[in-house]
């Protein structure tokens, strides 16, 4: 499975920031530690502040904190804030096929079982490492 | 608190009116069938002696070419008891029961499309099994 990158940095973003929701951490902080751009972590934060998950952020050295529920959070949460949203893709060329159509039916099923695992995955399951 | 104990025969007539309620589907036979010997199946107790929810199980082998390892068939809990840990201690009760007959995998079947019992058992540390379930509709 293959996630945008600011999917994947909001997850790298929310679970450390999950970890000790008692801590501030700047997006120059979480950039360093996991080898990304504080420029496009710092856009991903702002949009993970404005879905209520983290607080904080003010100035260019402001610090972020997590503010969610990780035990209701699940990893789809945060996913569904970055990628299109599951039945809202534009049909792609040829999807109007025979062999388009059952192509897609293929596509939709591994799309279902995705969504399902990251649905069933909470926070503090992950963060547990169990 | 609650107390993990075996099931009675007195306690099927509760067990399957909360799965009724749950399912929406009364399946008394099923329940009734569960008592057979070689099935691992507990209740939770309150203090009060009130149902709190039930696990069933059994260790089966070389189905589907699958070695020995613990199913769970069934978990029920009270929807106004959860969130109170009694979830996971019928199914480290269950657990238990299938270490001390030798097995060292636990596995179940959930529809994936509910969301709810499918992070129970991810938070008891249940990842994607080896197997893939297939469907046909023979309608």
């Amino acid at each position: 499975m293959k996630l945008q990158t600011a999917t994947r940095l909001g997850l790298y973003a929310v679970l450390e920031l999950a970890r000790d929701p008692g801590r501030t951490l700047s997006s120059a902080d979480l950039a360093e530690r996991y080898g990304v751009s504080s420029h496009h972590l710092a856009k991903v934060l702002r949009t993970l502040s404005v879905a209520g998950l983290v607080r904080g952020g003010r100035g260019a050295s402001g610090g972020y904190r997590f503010t969610g529920n990780r035990r209701r959070i699940t990893l789809m949460d945060i996913v569904a804030l970055f990628e299109p949203a599951p039945g809202s893709r534009a049909e792609e060329p040829g999807e109007h096929t025979e062999i388009g159509a059952a192509l897609q039916r293929v596509l939709t099923e591994v799309d279902e079982i995705a969504e399902a695992t990251l649905s069933s995955i909470s926070l503090e399951t992950m963060l547990k490492g169990k | 608190m609650v107390t993990i104990r075996p099931v009675q025969a007195t306690d099927l007539t509760a067990i399957s009116a909360l799965d009724a309620r749950l399912t929406g589907v009364a399946k008394p036979d099923y329940w009734q069938d569960m008592l057979a010997p070689g099935r691992h199946f507990l209740v939770a107790e309150t203090e009060e002696g009130a149902l709190a929810g039930f696990i069933a199980g059994e260790i089966r082998a070389w189905e589907f070419g699958q070695p020995p390892a613990g199913w769970v068939f069934a978990i029920q809990i009270d929807p106004m008891l959860r969130l109170k840990g009694v979830g996971s201690r019928l199914f480290e009760a269950l657990v238990a029961r299938f270490k001390a007959e030798g097995v060292t995998r636990v596995r179940t079947l959930v529809d994936r499309k509910d969301h709810l019992i499918l992070s129970f058992f991810r938070a008891q540390g249940m990842v994607a099994g080896p197997s893939l379930q297939l469907d046909k509709d023979l309608s």
